[in-house]
């Protein structure tokens, strides 16, 4: 029995009047977690009920620890009738599984019902007892710790990054079973709130145990996504980078042999033991069966692209040697062996991070992406249940190749995605070709000397930047210059990633965020048509969304796009498609030359005209936004400067594929082999369109910047106020005689309209910059758009703004090498910082947080009485008390959310689990509930306190890498119904401001002196 | 193209203060947003009004959203929906439990029923208020009456604690309810030169001395509701003023209520003989309103008789307001002189808070 876990009710506050005869509610609570059910007693008439519970025990396997969420219900206790529900909570309790994450949740969680919303609140305290597992052939993995956040996390080291895994299980969706059509909607939406939490619960299971056999101990940039099939069912489906993290423990300084990271790391609870016992298989409860049951026997594909073709593109000898200079040459030649050796054991050598440890990113190639249009199919086949592994396995192979191609091994900001319209699916997968440095890639026996070496060859802040690829041989026509930083190696011209912005890259200005967006009408048609026609307009988009982003970029001046997410949905009667991404200016790469317009019809005098009217106005745009940005490179002597005519041949580094790879080649040379990419012609309206929409867009107000990255290039500065939010619209086309113009118009002004409202909205916050800006589209009806935004706006300082990007990237170096100094502290401000905001009582928080510090092995006997006296109220940590802000005496403890992974001017100190909820909202009153707007406004909201209450209950103040992965709204006014289903996800933290991290360190040195104030320990 | 849909929801909810002041003046949304369009915003901004009237929704979905927390204050402050900063809270509530004097003027002293909320219409028409705005007013006055109405102790902290008001607005609301609760009548053309101010302040007087709370005289047994101590007046009390009767009834304890008056403020009042005239006419106009307070419907009119006995008469003989001070305090105080009158204490207890009264009442 490898654990116990342990519930206590509290009490209730502010529950719904059940009674109407006496206004009062009769409540009384059902703990259930897999089939054991307990109940508290009955709280007669009381809106606040005191239940006080005694301690709830579930004697369970580890595996359904894993799986099951903890079930809560209130429920109104009625004599004659059946007992009506107010409402159920959900708790996750995987937080409670990690050494370190959290010990308990404990504290209030919002009573929420699918059809009234949230309906009082419940005080809830829950813990874990785990017990050692001698079974070798486990099914659980307890212990693997899992992060939504796509980089190394902040008060971690990575030992080794393993790579790639991913997992993906199948079900039918209950909403779809046949019993549906006899239950209430709420027994149905419970049973997808259910299923899908449970389904994730073991997903997350089996990814761990791959992060086991790997013998990592952590997953990074973990993501989880639901494919809602419908009928043919519910993909739950998740990838991640496996790594080996190493927590940067405070006594490294005092005490450093105490502190090996093999010791840290076997502190995970289930040791490996020879000893073949029982569990091996695993009694398998009925739900698991189900979950492997589906699978459509028969599927179309139209994935005809050949890998063989495209991996026979990929130099195989002498790669880099070209470009490299004479130092660089032989050493490159070594590093990329001994990368591909580390990576060819790999079946995807895929990377879900976004930003990196220094010195891991040798060289970028540029953005591979794949699509793959699918036919959902309901016939179950138990014969071949890997339907999906094999449809994404294909995708990912396609990828692996075009990496290959650009001279890379490796992916990096890797993401999949996909997009479904009745039984149509569209799968993309997309990331960014890289060439990584081995030395975290494997054991650490190839440390040491390489290490230095690197360092020494590798040009500061240009790196990255220079072509993977062999000169002679490239993959595609490029135009290739010398590096306009270190001056030996090869750059591209433009380089379009789907990273962040490395922190030592050298950026001059500032960033903006840059989006093409694009609509195709397409017949509406079933089945194999459909996906045919689909097929076929995919590579035009994708051509026309990277043109489209290509003239915005040197509208913009700038040469490099991080960030790029180019989301494709399919809807009945047309196509979308959205690509956002941060444009900036690298220092290494070329200037980029203007745009020009040529017309078709010289002849006509007033239509040159136009075109020279045009130009100017190109021209002017461009040089405002110079400006703007402020991009004023420093002048090269061979480079004709501002020169209006572009270069010829231009080519980006992105390549595609689509369904149709064959034909794709074929179209993109036709297109792009002779024309000029900077060169524009106006030969129809079409184009014209679309220069007019070039210009269309506006600059963001002043005072107001925007990217999709964490971070804005060139602003360093932020202060701490942030409002992270989430903004949605839908509008409804007018059917009648829709063009692809129209659309595009629609679509267009759709975004900027968005934009617009909020610039305005937050324009207290000016100078501000909206970071990591997120837009989803989808098609939920015909004639209907929907886009999600999700974004952050930090404030920064105004005064300070004009930092060179010189300091900055000097600045965070420093950073990373103070880190280990600074996390010194961390215990301490633990115990006394998170007291003033916590919402549980005092006494509670500190013996939590003094528990979670003494049972931190690494912690020597001096440093933990430190941290008591530091910690007791009497001490200097009530200096701090008075200091804390107002909301101290608030009973709501304030909890910060962004899907940055980091807080400004705060330091993370401790990751508490990861966040991964999932809800369902549905009304038969729409009107009342003041319309669609109403709803969904009021949805979000609760959705948002969900996730504030459980974090508060972790014991956390902060939500970093938050992501609404989903928002999938659906209306019926005429019934008066909506429905809307989200799922969000992000890590738990507690954080501590940088400044309340000052005080400590002048205190540091007195406290230090102490050492032998012992009895610490006692008050835990 | 239409706007199906178009929400903003912030991890911190948003509050436009200027908004949410349109929002409580009971302005439509369009209205709203013309209001907003005049002040400048657009030329500030550079925003369009497709812009403005989102946000103006947007905010307007939020604070609907919000109405039903500000119900009940502490159910803000205690709500995990809306994460609100709590200076943004205080403000939220203040703002909405405030008033405009010209709505509180016409409703001061009437019951808080149906009857007088059907009157809101001509209410609003004739203060230019908006029904909507006068309506939520309305109902504050009536949810903050109904919930302290049963309740012991001070109401001023009674009503602070339940909805979380400034000092200033609790004191006011203690008056609203006071006045609500013993029905004075305020509405009298002659009362028309009163502000809401001048009753707050006899109210508070009276709360502080003419109740049973201020006695503090808590009722032995815990649990019987026998009195609201704050809101009803002391009916012990009441039915002791008849007692002051012999004040003007015996005529030479009148005489000599009077001759000591005269003889302390000869050559002190500008209006000397005009009081000397008048003594008897007043010193009988206030002992014979407290003598009446026994009636209810007495009660009611008390500051209709106060003008009328009192402030009229010295008004039209044009005393000065330091005058009618001087007059007072050795009206009051002369009364100790008297050796045939026995209750002193009384005295006091009434004459303190009507000299108070007088004196804040007493203006053009």
């Amino acid at each position: 029995m490898p654990g116990k876990l342990k519930v206590k009710i509290v009490a209730g506050r502010h529950l719904p009047v059940m009674d109407r005869a006496s206004d009062l509610t009769d409540a009384f609570v059902e703990v259930k977690f897999g089939n054991t059910t307990f109940k508290t007693d009955v709280c007669l008439k009381s809106l606040n009920p005191q239940w006080n519970s005694e301690w709830f025990k579930f004697e369970v396997d580890d595996e359904d620890l894993q799986d099951e969420p903890l079930q809560i219900t209130v429920l109104d206790h009625d004599t004659y009738s059946a007992n009506d529900a107010i409402g159920k909570v959900y708790i996750d309790i995987d937080p409670l599984l990690y050494s370190e994450a959290a010990t308990v949740i404990s504290g209030w969680f919002p009573i929420y019902d699918t059809i009234h919303g949230i309906r009082g609140e419940i005080n809830v305290v829950v813990k874990v007892d785990l017990f050692n597992d001698l079974n070798r052939f486990r099914q659980s993995s307890c212990g693997v710790k899992f992060f939504c956040t796509t980089s190394i996390p902040k008060c971690y080291r990575a030992v080794i990054i393993h790579g790639f895994v991913e997992e993906l299980v199948v079900n039918e969706d209950p909403e779809y079973q046949w019993i549906d059509r006899i239950r209430t909607p709420r027994a149905s939406n419970e049973a997808r709130q259910r299923l899908i939490s449970l389904m994730s619960g073991e997903l997350q299971r089996k990814i761990g145990l791959k992060v086991l056999e790997m013998r990592g101990n952590a997953v990074v940039g973990y993501l989880q996504c639901f494919d809602l099939e419908g009928e043919s069912g519910l993909v739950v489906r998740a990838i991640g980078t496996a790594c080996t993290l190493d927590k940067l423990s405070s006594p490294a300084a005092f005490l450093p042999a105490c502190n090996s990271p093999s010791k840290e790391m076997k502190e995970i609870p289930f040791n490996e033991d020879p000893n073949p016992n029982t569990h091996s298989s695993g009694p398998s409860t009925p739900l698991k069966n189900q979950t492997y049951s589906f699978s459509p026997s028969k599927s179309y594909s139209r994935q005809s692209s050949s890998s063989d073709t495209d991996l026979s593109l990929t130099p195989k000898t002498g790669m880099g040697s070209g470009s490299a200079g004479k130092e660089g040459g032989p050493f490159k030649a070594l590093l990329r062996q001994q990368t591909q050796s580390a990576l060819e054991q790999r079946e995807f050598p895929f990377f879900t991070l976004t930003a990196f440890p220094p010195g891991f990113l040798v060289h970028v190639g540029g953005v591979v992406s794949a699509r793959s249009v699918k036919l959902l199919d309901r016939i179950h086949n138990p014969d071949e249940p890997e339907t999906r592994d094999a449809w994404w396995a294909e995708i990912r192979q396609e990828i692996k190749s075009h990496a290959k191609a650009l001279g890379c091994h490796a992916v990096v900001g890797y993401s999949e995605s996909t997009s479904i319209c009745e039984e149509v699916c569209i799968l993309s997968a997309s990331g960014t070709a890289a060439v990584l440095n081995p030395r975290f890639l494997q054991d650490g026996t190839v440390e040491g000397c390489l290490e230095q070496r690197l360092e020494e060859n590798l040009p500061a802040g240009c790196g990255f930047c220079h072509i993977p690829y062999d000169e002679l041989n490239m993959p595609f026509p490029a135009h290739l210059t010398h590096c306009y930083n270190c001056r030996k190696q090869k750059v591209p011209d433009v380089l379009f990633t789907t990273i962040d912005l490395p922190v030592d890259a050298t950026v001059i200005g500032k960033g903006c965020l840059i989006q093409a967006r694009l609509c195709r009408l397409k017949k509406k048609a079933q089945a194999e048509a459909n996906a045919t026609a689909i097929s076929n307009l995919l590579p035009f988009m994708e051509y026309e969304v990277h043109t489209q982003l290509m003239n915005k970029l040197k509208l913009k001046g700038m040469n490099a796009l991080f960030g790029l997410r180019i989301q494709i949905s399919v809807g009945e009667n047309m196509l979308m498609g959205l690509a956002s991404a941060t444009g900036v200016y690298l220092a290494a790469l070329p200037t980029p030359g203007g745009i020009q317009i040529a017309g078709k019809t010289p002849n006509d005098g007033s239509y040159e005209q136009h075109i020279s009217h045009m130009q100017k106005k190109i021209n002017d745009t461009i040089a405002k936004n110079k400006e703007l940005y402020e991009i004023n490179p420093p002048e090269m002597s061979e480079e004709i400067i501002g020169s209006p005519i572009p270069e010829p041949r231009q080519r980006s580094r992105l390549l595609r594929s689509q369904s149709e790879s064959s034909d794709e080649v074929a179209e993109l040379d036709l297109s792009h082999g002779k024309k000029d990419a900077f060169v524009l012609e106006i030969d129809d309206t079409d184009a014209m369109e679309d220069v007019h929409s070039l210009l269309t867009d506006v600059p963001p107000p002043s005072g107001f910047y925007s990217c999709n990255t964490e971070i804005m290039p060139g602003i360093n500065n932020w202060t701490s106020e942030i409002q992270m939010f989430t903004s949605v619209r839908v509008i409804r086309l007018s059917s009648l005689n829709l063009t692809n113009q129209a659309l595009n118009k629609n679509f267009n002004d759709l975004c900027e309209n968005l934009l617009k409202s909020l610039y305005f909205k937050l324009r207290s916050m000016i100078p501000c910059c909206l970071c990591h800006v997120n837009f989803t589209v989808s098609l939920p009806e015909d004639e209907l758009i929907q886009v999600t935004v999700t974004a952050v706006a930090i404030t920064f300082d105004k005064n300070q703004a004009l930092q060179t990007a010189k300091t900055h990237a000097e600045k965070s170096l420093q950073r990373a090498s103070t880190d280990n100094e600074e996390l010194l502290q961390f215990p301490l401000e633990l115990c006394s910082d998170s007291l003033p905001s916590h919402p549980f009582p005092p006494a509670k928080g500190w013996s939590k947080h003094l528990e979670s510090a003494s049972s931190n092995s690494g912690i020597p006997a001096a440093q933990r009485a430190v941290t008591v006296e530091k910690a007791s109220p009497v001490g200097e940590g009530n200096f701090r008390n008075r200091s804390s802000p107002p909301c101290a005496n608030s009973t709501v403890g304030v909890v910060k959310m962004t899907p940055l992974s980091f807080i400004p001017g705060a330091k993370i100190t401790k990751y508490l689990g990861i966040i991964n909820m999932f809800f369902i909202r549905e009304t038969t009153s729409l009107r009342e509930e003041g319309g669609v707007s109403g709803f969904l406004h009021a949805f979000i909201a609760e959705v948002f306190a969900m996730v504030r209450a459980h974090v508060a209950a972790l014991g956390g103040n902060a939500v970093v890498s938050y992501i609404m992965k989903q928002c999938v709204f659906m209306e019926n006014p005429n019934k008066n119904q909506a429905q809307c289903l989200i799922n969000v996800s992000g890590d738990a933290v507690v954080f501590v401001r940088e400044s309340e991290l000052e005080v400590v360190s002048t205190q540091q040195p007195t406290a230090n002196c102490q050492p032998a104030c012992a009895g610490g320990e006692v008050t835990t | 193209m239409t706007s199906e849909l178009d929400i903003f929801v912030g991890n911190t909810t948003l509050i436009d203060e200027d908004v949410y002041r349109l929002w409580l003046d009971g302005y439509s949304v369009s209205d709203a947003v013309a209001l907003r369009v005049r002040s400048g915003i657009l030329e500030q901004t550079g925003a369009t009004a497709a812009v403005l009237q989102s946000d103006t929704m947007d905010h307007y979905r939020t604070f609907h959203m919000l109405e039903r927390l500000l119900h009940a204050p502490p159910k803000l402050l205690h709500q995990l929906i809306f994460q609100i900063p709590p200076s943004r809270q205080a403000l939220l509530i203040e703002r909405y439990y405030a008033f405009d004097e010209a709505f509180v003027r016409e409703v001061l002293g009437k019951k808080l029923s149906k009857g007088t909320k059907k009157d809101l219409d001509d209410i609003s028409t004739k203060t230019g208020i908006t029904l909507k705005s006068c309506r939520r007013q309305f109902d504050n006055f009536k949810r903050v009456f109904k919930v302290v109405e049963e309740m012991r102790g001070s109401l001023v902290d009674n009503i602070q604690q339940h909805f979380l008001l400034s000092d200033r607005l609790a004191r006011d609301y203690a008056a609203i309810v006071f006045f609500a609760n013993n029905r004075f009548e305020t509405g009298k053309k002659k009362l028309q030169y009163l502000s809401f101010g001048d009753f707050a302040f006899c109210a508070e007087l009276m709360i502080q001395n003419w109740t049973l709370g201020a006695v503090g005289e808590a009722p032995t047994d815990p649990d019987s509701q026998v009195d609201d101590m704050d809101m009803d007046l002391d009916k012990e009390f009441l039915q002791d003023l008849k007692e002051l009767k012999v004040l003007v009834a015996d005529k030479d304890l009148l005489d000599l209520h009077k001759s000591l008056v005269c003889t302390a403020l000869r050559g002190k009042l500008g209006v000397f003989s005009e009081m000397e005239a008048n003594f008897k006419n007043l010193s009988r106009g206030l002992v014979n309103v407290a003598a009446k307070l026994t009636h209810t419907k007495d009660v009611r009119d008390l500051f209709v008789d106060l003008v009328e006995k009192f402030i009229e008469p010295c008004r039209s003989d044009h005393w000065p307001l330091n005058d009618v001070r001087l007059f007072l305090n050795q009206y009051s105080a002369s009364v100790h002189s008297l050796d045939g009158f026995r209750h002193q204490a009384l005295w006091d207890r009434y004459m303190g808070t009507l000299r108070g009264c007088l004196l804040r009442l007493y203006h053009d």
